[in-house]
């Protein structure tokens, strides 16, 4: 699988060293730790066994026990103890395995991290990084799969990223420990093995704004994560078919981009909004209801919305392939927009 | 009981002071509420007093303090002023926490005082990672955590027992039992009632101690604060202590006998030690009411100031969800470096 990259500069070397999702992440946390003692990752699994997805691998030799701290099962403690050393000086990175786990650390990261600062009249931010496997593809059945980084973008307080690109991947990881609020970044497990242009430090990436991907004139393609390859590969297809799709990644879910969003729809007047999660109350709708305030003279149709069969996603392959988005499902939409669905 | 004979006068009175403190404090509060100048949950830590003054003679200014929705006295002790803790209860911008936090929310960064947590055991977690902090700092600081009996049912009292043993980690967790969590006693929500031995098995050294006796709260914390500032790792102490007032304002108190809140008011930490000062002469009728004035007389100013406080513009309502360009970048806002 080859993982989309953003446009570059015409003038740049055609031999963009390439690398690996998961190795990306690696080397930002990597390279984070050396910038920086206050960082450290935490989480289950990350120092010995080299992290469930293999991203922390080998960090454990590099910076020893204290700084790759292992973590028992204890979602809540974990997470708020990240918090709380975010609160006392640190810049802890923590990592849960996956989403579906989160939801024992929401506590934690509502009532806690997303809310500390406000309900303190602003005497106490939060600057923790917290690393989340998210998604669904490989039959991991309804506990590890679901896409829940909507749920997360509800909440006032976090930000929430969702990089697609392995240069996003890498990239997101230094603006996030920087930022001094509480950064969510979700990580598409069926995005790890994907390779791609490696994160330029000279062209650092920000945690501000969506990217078009794919230009095009006809149509408006907006998603993020683990459906942007499918995306692309629709434009694909509705290219051959003489439709011009453009790709947007809106890269954040909070705080969501909405002068990107709303400048590609003013200038297709037609989109599809390609979420994995649910449909109902999720992201898509968010990003509809805004393009319907912020461009609705703008549009030529209603707006197509591309997500997640509202089921708890099932094991059986042909099943699971049924119930999330994929390339043909969204050509489908697309045309439908442009009504050449008849 | 702990004795009296070591007590300078000077300790004796500063304790009972202390008490005074937030007493007064407390019953002007439900006056406020009464009077709807104070909104919201208002939780009375009247008959506890004991607990947070003993306790908190043991920590040092570069400490750091995690509370719970019951921590109007806490704040106070810790030295928050009462003028800022009576604003925040008004809803006023010159309180503690802006007016955002109110009652259960009191925070302040000059006394390293991280809140008024509203989730029974919600603040367990980030006391534990405030002595993490510490602990890869370097830092030979003590975190004190207070909760309530009702948080030991909680997953995260476990999970952070668990942590900060594993971890030897800085934390002096305060068990404040007061029999109650709610309206729901203990022996209705614990299989094992002697909270000490729930410590005792994340190998957390535990004690219990009489709550209503402020020399014994004091003693104990302080041979607790010292062992994990000594690098010990956590130390768990349960106060037994007892709620004179209702859960909150909105409790008809149907859950327990008239008799038995009579009862524990026989022994009142206020009273018990005024007796045990008067007896061993060292309290006399007009430093008792030179005490009384001076707590009555802050209770005076802090109202004074809140009435006089201001409120929020509401066009500022959407500041403090994210921090502003010029917060330094940092989340320690603590005056000790």
């Amino acid at each position: 699988m080859t993982v989309a990259s953003p446009k570059r500069p015409a003038e740049a070397p055609t031999e963009v060293p390439t690398t690996s999702y998961r190795e990306a992440v690696r080397e930002a946390i990597r390279a984070a730790m050396r910038a920086d003692e206050r960082v450290f990752l935490m989480g289950e699994d990350v120092g010995r066994y080299g992290g469930c997805y293999a991203v922390s691998m080998g960090l454990l030799e590099e910076f020893g026990e204290e700084r790759i701290r292992d973590t028992p099962l204890s979602e809540s403690g974990f997470v708020g103890a990240g918090i709380g050393a975010a609160m006392g000086g640190m810049r802890p990175i923590v990592e849960i395995m996956t989403v579906n786990f989160s939801l024992l650390a929401l506590d934690q990261i509502l009532n806690n991290a997303a809310t500390v600062l406000h309900m303190s009249g602003g005497l106490f931010n939060v600057p923790v990084v917290i690393r989340i496997a998210t998604g669904g593809g490989r039959q991991l059945a309804a506990q590890h799969s679901h896409s829940l980084e909507g749920w997360y973008a509800h909440i006032p307080g976090i930000k929430v990223a969702v990089p697609a690109t392995v240069e996003d991947a890498g990239g997101m990881l230094a603006p996030a420990l920087a930022d001094p609020d509480p950064v969510l970044i979700f990580e598409n497990a069926l995005l790890y093995n994907g390779k791609g242009p490696a994160p330029d430090p000279a062209h650092p990436v920000d945690l501000v704004h969506a990217a078009v991907r794919r230009p095009g004139d006809d149509v408006s393609l907006l998603t993020y994560g683990g459906s942007l390859h499918k995306t692309l590969d629709a434009a694909e297809t509705l290219a051959a078919e003489g439709i011009g799709a453009e790709v947007v990644d809106l890269r954040m879910l909070r705080p969501l981009d909405d002068e990107t969003i709303l400048a590609s729809v003013t200038k297709t007047h037609r989109v599809v909004i390609v979420d994995e999660g649910w449909r109902s109350g999720g992201i898509a709708a968010e990003v509809a209801t805004r393009i319907a305030e912020g461009a609705f003279f703008e549009l030529e149709a209603a707006p197509e919305r591309v997500c997640s069969a509202e089921v708890p996603l099932p094991y059986a392959k042909h099943m699971e392939e049924a119930a999330l988005p994929n390339a043909e499902r969204i050509a489908a939409a697309a045309r439908k927009a442009l009504g050449r669905d008849g | 009981m702990t004795g009296t004979d070591t007590l300078t006068r000077e300790h004796a009175h500063e304790l009972l002071l202390d008490m005074l403190r937030i007493r007064h404090m407390e019953e002007k509060c439900a006056e406020l509420y009464q009077a709807t100048k104070i909104r919201g949950f208002l939780h009375l830590y009247i008959g506890e007093e004991a607990v947070a003054v003993g306790a908190m003679r043991a920590l040092t200014p570069e400490d750091a303090v995690v509370a719970t929705y019951r921590e109007h006295g806490h704040a106070l002790i810790r030295g928050v002023p009462a003028e800022s803790i009576l604003a925040e209860m008004y809803g006023k911008q010159e309180g503690c926490s802006r007016g955002r936090g109110g009652s259960m929310h009191l925070f302040d960064a000059d006394t390293r005082f991280y809140g008024g947590n509203a989730i029974v055991a919600g603040g367990l977690p980030l006391a534990v990672g405030l002595a993490l902090a510490d602990k890869m700092q370097g830092r030979k600081r003590v975190t004190a955590c207070f909760f309530g009996d009702g948080a030991v049912a909680e997953g995260e009292f476990h999970e952070s027992m668990n942590l900060a043993a594993l971890w030897q980690l800085p934390v002096l967790f305060l068990c404040e039992n007061n029999l109650y969590g709610m309206g729901t006693g203990i022996e209705r929500a614990e299989s094992e009632t002697h909270l000490a031995l729930k410590a005792a098995a994340y190998r957390v050294p535990a004690w219990d101690v009489d709550g209503m006796d402020v020399l014994a709260s004091e003693e104990t914390t302080r041979k607790a604060a010292a062992a994990v500032r000594e690098g010990g790792g956590p130390h768990f102490v349960e106060f037994r202590t007892y709620r004179f007032r209702a859960h909150s304002m909105f409790d008809p108190e149907l859950y327990r006998d008239k008799a038995e809140v009579a009862a524990w008011r026989e022994r009142d930490p206020i009273e018990l030690f005024r007796q045990r000062l008067r007896d061993a002469e060292l309290l006399t009728d007009e430093e008792d009411a030179g005490l009384v004035a001076s707590a009555d007389e802050e209770v005076e100013r802090a109202v004074a100031f809140a009435e006089a406080g201001t409120w929020e513009d509401p066009a500022e309502l959407e500041r403090f969800v994210y921090s502003e360009p010029q917060a330094p970048d940092a989340g320690e806002r603590q005056v000790t470096s």
